[in-house]
């Protein structure tokens, strides 16, 4: 045992847990998080969940800092392992000099030398012991938060108050278990190191902070967006947005439909929009596919709809709880014949909700497919951020069935497609039928060659006017340089935290984080332009060309010969470390 | 629904559309003449009156009816169509299909549309065969039959559309037959009357790929048009089952119907309550309730 960790406060804290799934790991780190939301501090979090219903090993990682925190840590601080096969597997995550706890009833401590801390703790039988009875081991992981609370001396009121919120609810029974479980961990005299006292959060207080997961605010943004019908079928990880549409829906005045299978669901979904409403459906890996038919039918009847799709470790049933970036060409290609779509990939927690909105007000307007292309890492992951303004985030749906005038026409070759729903009378007496054969500005089938030229002409141009409308390319750091380091989705943060440690070190380094996956920002030529090299991270494969998937995409739109490609396939995200040595060696010229 | 203060029937004329593509004499002639005259009678209003369909000849019945209508992809008219009569209660909803769109491709979508008891009608133009792909074997064509896809003679026991539509779930099952106008109305009719999943089986003769198909029930050509008898209780399942035995010819008529919660009013109960619950606040108030629980 080497030096103790020194007493004055600390800024971050990567603390994981590792355990079984069904010791409740989760949900101390989503006590954590909620309080680091509470607190002003920042948290991003990560955890693996094993594809097996019960009983497979599972960790919860959770980066709590009084600053911005943008990765859910590359190694940990702080390990507790509950279990042999926890600390045997996880001990390698803790940093030299780290710490350990472990549960002294079940856990047989190695000789290693990084100088990492030992403790053992008893947290099964101490547990039991403070609730007594026959308490078995449950309400241990909530002896560990109290624990932890203590040596990082977070604030003991506060998460008091998140867990009586969270178990006062079932009974006064299981809330006195959980404070008697606290208390113990919370007394419990940890020698061999000092309390590290965490940093007071930095940030702003004054307006209210939220902290939770990707998936949940891709649901609540579709709500403020106008969505209020959608269908689904249960998928990991998609099914946590329609569990929670199901339920919310209804207070809207909207539904949320569990379908047979997927192809049922997109086409339930294309129903509600056809009859006038905003309408989403969504998936996960095999679902996308099996849905791609019926998204090709909205691209070419030009019917507004939003399709999630929460990325995970493919092909086929692949890698179910992993997270991967490689449906990208799916997203965007992913139908027979030429069936322009856009595709939006939210970067963080935060913005799934603002990608949501985007999304729904895309598809309205623009009477077009809206695919959002998040990831299992995003979908899964608690963040804490400034709850969203609805006095400016918020749009009222509304089911137009005015009547449409004589000349109407739903797809007029100059000027954009808007549908008569059924309910909506014709002045004409003529009632259209939407359809997906190629067809003129009434709606008529027509084998045309012209025809199919125009409407192809039609369906295409509107998407290049829509990019045409995004603004400038939003980036990080200064506008020119010697690296432009792109990424989509969940690699946002790591990127973020690359930039700032190459920054640090004396390169001129940028970061530019692509929302907007198709169309492409027509602007990216001249920026690309701007830096000697362009590094495209990605969790997907460099295929058979040497280049991801987005960064083949970025190179046919660009012809850029400075794009290269980092790329990473084990179902795991880019630790920091990982883009910064790829950045040097780039800007090091090999 | 809307019950304006003299209803205005909808006359032939408003309800034509394009003449339709068909072969001369396909059987669907009558089924879309047969559907003219009970739109006509019922006096439903124009503009709420949706016609809905997949793929195949039959499927393109949409493009004849001068109505809103949506032409979908193949074997998904029922899930599409589920999705139009769940978030508009107002409108009439009906579906067009054949036996492979129905019965093959989109198999499993008529089991759950039918326990579901989605409020909708459902017309199966049921040939026996592939029209629109020019004669491949169907899920309904009797073994032996020679397609382009069996050359030998169909192989594949049939399947037997009535026992799986009695099965199903579904609460108002018929069969019917295009070569008989009159019974085609009242089915029609009845299906259309009824609340819930309503379907109606119609043998409808392709006579370009499967001429003669339906001589057996056919009069005039020397068949039988057999009624179910009055003293069969629609209601009982064991009995409106039994009738599914024997469909060569068969019987023609209800063979089932009965009461049961539509999805369409289980789904708007709770909505209804779900509102009444947050009576009084907007939707954002009800979305900062939410966001309330994050922080
Ligand atoms: C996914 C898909 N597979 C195959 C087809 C080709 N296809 C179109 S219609 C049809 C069968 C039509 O038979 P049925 O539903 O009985 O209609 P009919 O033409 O006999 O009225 C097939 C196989 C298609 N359009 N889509
Ligand atoms: S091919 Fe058969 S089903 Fe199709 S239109 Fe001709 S006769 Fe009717
Ligand atoms: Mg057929």
């Amino acid at each position: 045992m080497s030096e103790t960790a020194t007493p004055t406060s600390i800024r971050n804290a990567v603390i994981r847990l590792a355990g079984h799934s069904q010791d409740g790991i989760q949900s101390i780190g989503a006590f954590l998080a909620q309080l680091a939301g509470s607190t002003a501090q920042d948290v991003m979090t990560y955890m693996t969940i094993p594809s097996t219903i019960s009983g497979g090993p599972s960790i919860f990682q959770v980066h709590l800092g009084s600053g911005e925190v943008l990765h859910p840590g590359d190694e940990s601080d702080t390990l507790v392992a509950f279990y042999q096969d926890s600390y045997d597997n996880h001990l390698s995550s803790v940093k030299d000099g780290g710490i350990c706890f472990y549960d002294s009833d079940k856990v047989e401590e190695v000789q290693e030398e990084r100088g990492i801390i030992h403790i053992g703790v008893p947290f099964t039988s101490a547990t039991i012991e403070a609730i007594g009875g026959n308490a078995k081991s449950r309400g241990k992981n909530i002896f560990v938060l109290g624990m932890l609370c203590a040596v990082y001396e977070l604030d003991r009121e506060k998460i008091s108050d998140i867990i009586a919120a969270k178990f006062g609810k079932k009974s006064e029974d299981v809330l006195r278990n959980a404070m008697l479980a606290f208390d113990a961990g919370y007394l419990w005299p940890v020698h061999d190191i000092n309390h590290m006292p965490m940093a007071p959060g930095e940030n702003d207080l004054g307006q209210e902070r939220l902290s939770t997961d990707g998936n949940t605010m891709i649901g609540l943004g579709l709500i403020a967006g106008g969505c209020r019908f959608g269908a689904g079928y249960p998928i990991t990880p998609w099914s946590t947005i329609m569990e929670q549409l199901r339920s919310e829906l209804p207070k809207y005045g909207g539904m949320f439909i569990q379908t047979e299978d997927e192809l049922a669901a997109v086409a339930l979904a294309i129903g509600a929009s056809y009859a006038g409403h905003l309408a989403i459906t969504g998936s996960s890996g095999p679902g996308l596919s099996l849905k791609s038919e019926a998204m090709g039918y909205a691209s070419m009847a030009e019917l507004p709809l939003v399709v999630v799709n929460i990325q995970r470790g493919g092909p086929s049933t692949g890698m179910p709880t992993s997270v991967e970036q490689s449906d990208l060409m799916q997203a965007i290609y992913g139908s027979h014949g030429d069936s322009p779509r856009v595709v939006l990939a939210p970067r963080d927690v935060e913005d799934c909700f603002y990608t949501a909105m985007e999304a729904c007000r895309l598809a309205k307007e623009y009477s077009t497919l809206v695919v959002i292309l998040s990831d299992q890492a995003i979908a899964t992951r608690i963040e804490a951020f400034p709850e969203p303004d609805l006095n400016q985030h918020w749009v009222e749906p509304v089911l137009d069935l005015s009547e449409r005038p004589e000349d109407f026409k739903p797809y007029p070759l100059e000027g954009l497609t808007r549908h008569s729903p059924p309910g909506a009378k014709s002045a004409s007496g003529k009632y259209p039928v939407v359809t997906g054969l190629e067809h003129d500005e009434w709606g008529h089938p027509s084998g045309s060659p012209k025809m199919h030229d125009q409407m192809s002409t039609k369906r295409r141009k509107k998407l290049i006017e829509l990019s045409q409308n995004y603004g400038d390319p939003d980036i990080y750091g200064e506008d020119s340089g010697d690296l432009l380091i792109v990424g989509w989705g969940s690699t946002y943060g790591p990127i973020k935290e690359a930039v700032d440690r190459l920054t640090a070190e004396g390169h001129k380094v940028s970061q530019l984080a692509i929302r907007h996956i198709h169309p492409l920002n027509p602007n990216l030529s001249e920026v690309f332009g701007r830096f000697k090299h362009i590094l495209v991270p990605e969790i997907n494969d460099p295929g058979v060309y040497g280049f991801g998937q987005l960064a083949t995409m970025l190179r046919a739109a660009t012809c850029n010969p400075a794009i290269q490609s980092l790329n990473k396939i084990q179902g795991l995200t880019f630790r920091v470390k990982e883009i910064v040595t790829k950045s040097e060696q780039v800007l090091a010229g090999n | 629904m809307s019950s304006t203060a003299e209803p205005k029937k909808l006359t032939k004329k408003e309800l034509k559309a394009d003449h339709p593509t068909w072969c001369p004499a396909c059987g669907d002639f009558a089924v879309l003449a047969s559907f003219f005259n009970v739109v006509q009678k019922l006096g439903f209003d124009h503009e709420k009156v949706v016609c809905v369909a997949g793929i195949g000849c039959s499927s393109r019945f949409p493009y004849f009816v001068n109505t809103h209508g949506i032409h979908f992809i193949h074997g998904r008219a029922l899930p599409l169509a589920t999705g139009i009569s769940l978030s508009r209660p107002d409108l009439h909803v009906f579906v067009f299909g054949g036996d492979g769109d129905g019965y093959s491709i989109g198999g499993n979508h008529l089991t759950h549309a039918a326990r579901k008891n989605i409020n909708l009608t459902y017309v199966v133009m049921d040939n026996f065969v592939y029209g629109l792909t020019k004669n491949q074997t169907s899920p309904t064509s009797p073994l032996g039959r020679k397609s382009k896809t069996d050359p030998r003679g169909a192989i594949d026991r049939p399947i037997n559309p009535m026992a799986q539509l009695v099965s199903s779930g579904a609460t108002f099952v018929a069969r019917s037959h295009a070569s008989q106008v009159k019974h085609m109305n009242e089915m029609f009719e009845r299906a259309i009357l009824h609340n819930g999943f309503s379907v109606v089986e119609t043998l409808s003769e392709c006579t370009m790929f499967y001429p003669g198909s339906f001589d057996d029930s056919i009069p005039r050509k020397g068949g039988e048009f057999n009624l179910v008898g009055e003293e069969h209780d629609k209601q009982d399942l064991a009995a409106a089952m039994e009738l599914t035995g024997d469909l060569t010819p068969g019987k023609f008529g209800v063979y089932y119907e009965t009461e049961r919660d539509t999805k369409n009013e289980l789904e708007s109960a709770w909505v209804k309550d779900a509102q009444a619950a947050h009576a009084g606040l907007s939707g954002q108030d009800i979305l900062r309730k939410s966001f309330s629980r994050m922080r």
